[in-house]
């Protein structure tokens, strides 16, 4: 790894000479049951004993975000606010993108990973435009996601970005062996990352390549980590989890648009509650062609793609 | 070593189940959301017309005196030889949309003038599908809140007037392949 905040090699399993400040804070008997079960020690007791998120009492949730904050304050050397706004009554959030207009300049790629911190090195992102054949429409065989040209769009091709569709039926949380991932009532699918396990079901189960794995400690210098975070969101994850789309909970359940929303230069990315009759999101549901990507594995998307010409 | 190891969560996950009845968290309620309020004459939040630089206002020059009043179609070649015009049929030409009389304003095919700020009426002429689409939030972007203000963009923000096409981009960089990711056990798919 060329990271010099974890200098091991990249055959090692585990990062078992980390022995710092935290595990001294251990009491020696769950430091020892910890160590049993982990091969390592790199998580703080309270962590280790932290509750599923949906059973913390409020309180609890409290000191879980106060730890949290005080580890991120050490960590990047800044005020990281971690908020856990629930959802908003009455709302369901859909989203729809234009594949009329899209010209896969990738802004929306990067204005996530920014906004969502995500790991640069070794690198994630959320979000994966595919370059595809005007003529074959959309197949996923001649789908082509490492374009590079001086300039885009090219001719006779299309794009589609593909990120968590957050489906109603969602086949990553039915396989999830620990209630780690959910769905949320406003249609969000969220990860607790302090649940997860790292199994990576989800991963295998989900239809669109939408989850991530931290495989390598995820790496996001200081300046760049954005310091408002919801707990289900865009906090930083520790490796070894699984992550993806939120649709930006930090900021839509404030009542803001998404981040890729707001980048796109050619406005392909709709976002609204589906439940307001007066909402964008209705009006191109209501008005545009609409499909489903693999609308036929009925895993029922609130992402909609849509042809607004 | 098993994949598992920094994360296991055995025991837990074995406490948990314990607690796996115990009923959710009650959750804070929601603040109210902001409420929309617009300040052109319509409610629409649009940003300034994208002028260039020290254009505005035209009758710094288009005053009737210092530059005379000269309704000809003609090629322009004292001023403004930059604007490439290509919008539409080839007869277009500059008093289709600006004012000749008044310089600071545009005028609709019905005569009424109209500000610059405004300018999405004159394109609705011609752009009726595309006009609805904006007016609904569907053509263009939005931003702010989507369950309060939002600020849009005017038509001429995205698309040059005089040459509307929407200009190609560079695309930012792809996505590394999983083998070349370093340090990792993998790729992250
Ligand atoms: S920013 Fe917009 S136009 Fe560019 S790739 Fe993303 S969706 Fe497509
Ligand atoms: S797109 Fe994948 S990760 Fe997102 S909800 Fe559906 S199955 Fe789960």
């Amino acid at each position: 790894m060329t990271d010099e905040l974890n200098p091991r090699g990249p055959h090692e399993p585990c990062d078992c000479e980390g022995e710092g400040s935290r595990r001294l804070f251990l009491g020696t008997a769950v430091a020892a049951v910890a160590g049993a079960l982990t091969g390592c020690g790199k998580i703080s007791r309270e962590e280790f004993l932290q509750h599923n998120f949906r059973e913390l009492s409020k309180d609890e949730v409290n000191s879980v975000i106060a730890r949290l904050e005080q580890e991120y304050r050490e960590k990047y050397g800044k005020e990281v606010h971690v908020g856990n706004e629930p959802p908003l009554p009455g709302v369901i959030f859909g989203y729809a993108l234009d594949l009329s207009r899209c010209v896969g300049c990738r802004r929306c790629v990067y204005a996530c990973v920014k906004e969502n911190n995500q790991s640069r090195d070794p690198q994630i992102q959320w979000i994966r435009v595919l370059q595809m054949d005007k003529e074959d429409g959309v197949d996923l065989q001649h789908a082509n996601q490492y374009y590079n040209p001086e300039e885009v769009p090219e001719e006779g091709h299309f794009y589609m970005p593909v990120q968590c569709q957050q489906c109603s039926n969602p086949p990553c949380v039915k396989v999830c062996p620990v209630g780690a991932t959910w769905r949320e009532k406003d249609g969000i699918v969220v990860v607790d990352y302090n649940w997860c396990i790292g199994c990576r079901y989800c991963m295998a189960a989900c239809p669109y390549g939408a989850r991530h794995f931290n495989w390598g400690e995820p790496h996001v210098p200081s300046a760049d980590v954005n310091p408002e975070t919801h707990y289900l969101g865009n906090r930083p994850r520790p490796k070894g989890v699984v992550e993806k789309c939120t649709f930006c909970i930090q900021r839509t359940r404030k009542g803001r648009y998404p981040a890729c929303v707001e980048i796109c230069p050619t406005g392909s990315r709709k976002f609204g509650n589906l439940l307001d009759p007066k909402s964008e999101i209705r009006y191109i549901l209501e008005n545009k062609r609409v499909f489903k990507f693999k609308e036929d594995l009925n895993t029922k998307p609130n992402f909609f793609y849509f042809y607004g010409v | 070593m098993s994949p598992l190891t920094t994360r296991s969560r055995s025991l837990a996950w074995g406490l948990s189940l314990l607690l796996a009845l115990a009923p959710a968290a009650l959750r804070a309620q929601a603040p109210p959301p902001p409420s929309a309020d617009g300040s052109t004459p319509e409610g629409i939040q649009v940003p300034k017309p994208p002028f260039s630089e020290g254009i505005f206002p035209c009758t710094n020059c288009h005053d009737g005196k210092t530059v005379k009043l000269n309704t000809q179609r003609r090629q322009l070649k004292d001023m403004h030889e930059d604007i490439v015009l290509k919008h539409g049929p080839a007869s277009r030409w500059c008093l289709d949309c600006h004012d000749a009389k008044d310089r600071d304003k545009l005028h609709l095919v019905s005569g009424e003038k109209i500000d610059f700020t405004v300018s999405y009426r004159l394109c609705g002429q011609c752009h009726g599908d595309k006009y609805r689409d904006w007016r609904v939030g569907v053509h263009g972007k939005r931003t702010g809140y989507w369950n309060g203000q939002k600020q849009y963009l005017l038509c001429v923000n995205c698309h040059n007037p005089h040459s509307p096409h929407f200009r190609p981009l560079k695309p930012l960089p792809p996505p590394t392949p999983p083998q070349l990711i370093q340090g990792t056990k993998g790729g992250s798919r």
